[in-house]
């Protein structure tokens, strides 16, 4: 199939399960999605809806105890071979191998990303020297003062040399993504990397990526919960919500016609400048404890068009409503919708 | 950097100034002086002294001056002629007495610095990197226990034991044959031998704090986004430990050796007491208890600066080790 060659990334279910004192945390509970070579992948979700955690898992980087990845696959497409991220050992050479070579990050501290111990340059230059280590001193150098420049670093030769508090917020972030760039990643994840930042230097940095984007023809994964953000930087976009993926379409169709009942209640707590001035709309009730396990649709609590009997008793599956636009809600799952009591009844069985 | 170090000895001066007059007053607030309780000895053992004996001797000594210019003698013969005064107790100059004991106690001190970090830190890094594993469980046993028990009572027990197993006693600096000879290799191996007890009891507590210290600092450490970003770079877990969490956890224990100083003195007397070695801390006690104030002053003045010159050395460690010290003030 020509549409799998494109493919860079691949995970199927993955399960990332935190194994804490009061119980165990599903963070990642059955994630499925692909990015393609050069396409950007945008995640949106509440706090804690598991996507800084999807995200670490790509790079095994999750803190092991007490996180685990219990489950599922991801694959990564090189040109040597598909590789499992999940079979190998999180701090193993060939995972280290690939982190910052084939995946990097940005994160979304930019005042901690940095130790403030040495500079800016000693620390773009030791993931070079890691990964690229063939080039001499004076190459590794002058690579960094040019990723330095390209990122918008003003007088990148001088600023090459100092430490990362003499640096504003916003410039660190440069350097942060010019550090993720400093070894020609395949994919770059952006883990709410304008969180920390005023919006002024937030635009600044989200047009630095998105040009940069282009120009390393990387694909991105973008995370965030700014919906403007995101539908900005991003080709297809996943909603989250408590570890699972809710609905997943290309940009354009999950903004003209999202169909699950969270993307809806999501769109309408947007507030417009041209509309009425009257109080936004929420999304009600709170997020169910952490550690609960949902039996159906974790959204259920919450959901003005839950179905109760079915989507409290089972999970609903993934429906493909065009090629390019899955949604995870029963209501768009042709058997299950009517007669939803028989249905109900043969998937939990009677009382 | 040089420009920091400057500014910190410039301002060490009148920090000397104030530790010189402190000493001197200390060792002037008791009551009487060592005349007057050398007069009293001598009338409580049935020895009479006349009025012009007691005269004479406070004369001599100079002990019926004003304090303002007894301080000022002693600081000009000090600063002149490095000369610290002299002890009536041992009748002996007080330089002569500390040229054999000083570097014995910096010595020790030092010494067993060294040796609590060198089995503290790699302790403290395997607790914090394995928190909550059963070495970690043991150590902070132990850790605590060190904390806890008094120095002077391992001395006691440690002393004793070895006596009794072995037949070595571990008391003195040198075996009793060996007091008499001059040194020689089999002197200085004797001198170890003996130094083994009490620098492992000195070292004893500090090890116990630094290994606590470390572990908190480090665990501390070890959540901050900087070490995550050295692990998705790809670094080694061992390379990313050493070279970021691990050198921003020394920082305060670093800071601790101006004042782990005198803290070793402090636990040393008893230890030393009680092991019998002939450092700074047993002289220091007698000479308080006598009112051999020349000796006591110098005693508590040269271990003050040792404390401030500590601190100094610590300060410039810190500022080559971490940047933000470095430009402290410079930075906008």
């Amino acid at each position: 199939m020509a549409n799998e060659t494109n493919k860079l990334v691949e995970v199927r279910d993955l399960q990332t399960y935190f194994y804490l004192y009061e119980g165990v945390v599903r963070a990642v509970d059955g994630v499925s999605y692909s990015i393609n070579k050069g396409k950007s992948l945008g995640v949106i979700g509440e706090s804690g809806c598991g996507k800084s955690v999807t995200a670490q898992s790509m790079m095994r980087i999750v803190p092991t105890p007490p996180a685990k990845e219990v489950g599922g696959e991801i694959l990564l497409h090189l040109e040597k071979g598909t590789v499992d991220i999940l079979k190998m050992t999180a701090n193993s050479p060939e995972m280290r191998a690939l982190r910052w070579k084939e995946i990097s990050m940005v994160f979304q501290e930019p005042m901690t990303s940095f130790s403030p111990l040495f500079t800016i340059g000693n620390q773009i230059t030791e993931a070079i020297r890691l990964h690229i280590p063939d080039l001499t001193k004076k190459e590794m150098r002058d690579r960094v003062i040019e990723l330095l420049g390209k990122v918008g670093i003003p007088q990148p030769s001088r600023l090459i040399d100092v430490y990362p508090h003499q640096l504003s917020g916003g410039m660190r972030q440069r350097a942060m993504i010019a550090m993720a760039l400093s070894c020609n990643p395949k994919l770059l994840i952006a883990d709410e990397p304008t969180t920390a930042l005023d919006v002024t230097i937030e635009a600044q940095i989200l047009e630095l990526i998105r040009s940069l984007q282009e120009e390393f023809g990387m694909a991105l994964m973008y995370i965030s919960h700014d919906l403007a953000v995101v539908s900005e930087m991003s080709d297809e976009i996943m909603i989250m919500y408590l570890g699972r993926i809710m609905e997943k379409a290309t940009t354009d169709e999950v903004f003209n016609n999202p169909l699950h009942p969270y993307t809806q209640a999501l769109w309408r707590s947007i507030p417009t400048i041209d509309g009425d001035i009257k109080r936004l709309n929420t999304i009600s009730g709170m997020l169910p404890s952490p550690y609960t396990v949902h039996k159906g649709c974790p959204f259920f609590s919450r959901c003005e068009q839950r179905i109760p009997g079915l989507c409290d008793e089972a999970k609903p599956v993934v429906t493909e409503v065009t090629p390019t636009h899955t949604v995870s809600c029963f209501l768009y799952e042709k058997n299950a919708q009517v007669p939803m009591s028989a249905n109900a009844s043969t998937r939990v069985g009677t009382k | 950097m040089l420009a920091y170090i400057a500014r910190r000895v410039v301002t060490l001066i009148p920090i000397l100034f104030l530790i010189s007059l402190v000493s001197f007053i200390i060792i002037q607030l008791p009551p009487g002086d060592w005349v007057s309780r050398r007069i009293a000895t001598l009338k409580l053992s049935g020895v009479g002294v006349d009025e012009g004996e007691a005269l004479r001797l406070t004369k001599l000594y100079g002990l019926d001056k004003p304090g303002g210019e007894r301080y000022i003698t002693w600081m000009t013969n000090i600063l002149l002629d490095g000369n610290f005064g002299w002890s009536f107790e041992w009748n002996q100059s007080v330089n002569t007495l500390l040229a054999e004991r000083i570097p014995l106690t910096m010595s020790i001190s030092i010494a067993s610095l060294i040796i609590s970090w060198i089995i503290a830190i790699p302790i403290g890094i395997y607790s914090a990197t394995h928190q909550y594993s059963i070495l970690d469980y043991i150590f902070t046993f132990f850790g605590f226990i060190g904390l806890a028990t008094p120095g002077f009572l391992v001395a006691l027990i440690g002393a004793w034991f070895i006596f009794s197993t072995t037949g070595f006693s571990p008391l003195g600096l040198n075996s009793n044959s060996f007091l008499t000879q001059p040194a020689s290799w089999e002197k200085t191996a004797d001198m170890l031998k003996h130094l083994i007890l009490p620098l492992g009891i000195i070292g004893l507590s500090s090890t116990g704090v630094t290994i606590r210290v470390m572990r908190a600092n480090l665990l501390d450490e070890l959540k901050k986004q900087y070490v995550i970003t050295a692990r998705a770079k790809g670094l080694t877990e061992l390379g990313l430990l050493l070279k970021y969490p691990v050198r921003m956890a020394l920082n305060p224990i670093i800071s601790t050796i101006g004042w782990i100083l005198p803290g070793l003195i402090g636990g040393e007397v008893l230890v030393s007491i009680v092991l019998a070695i002939q450092t700074t801390g047993p002289l220091l006690l007698r000479s308080i208890i006598g009112q051999d104030m020349y000796l006591a002053g110098s005693i508590i003045m040269i271990l003050s600066t040792l404390t401030v010159i500590g601190t100094l050395l610590s300060d410039i460690l810190l500022a080559a080790m971490d940047p933000r010290i470095r430009y402290g003030g410079v930075s906008k």
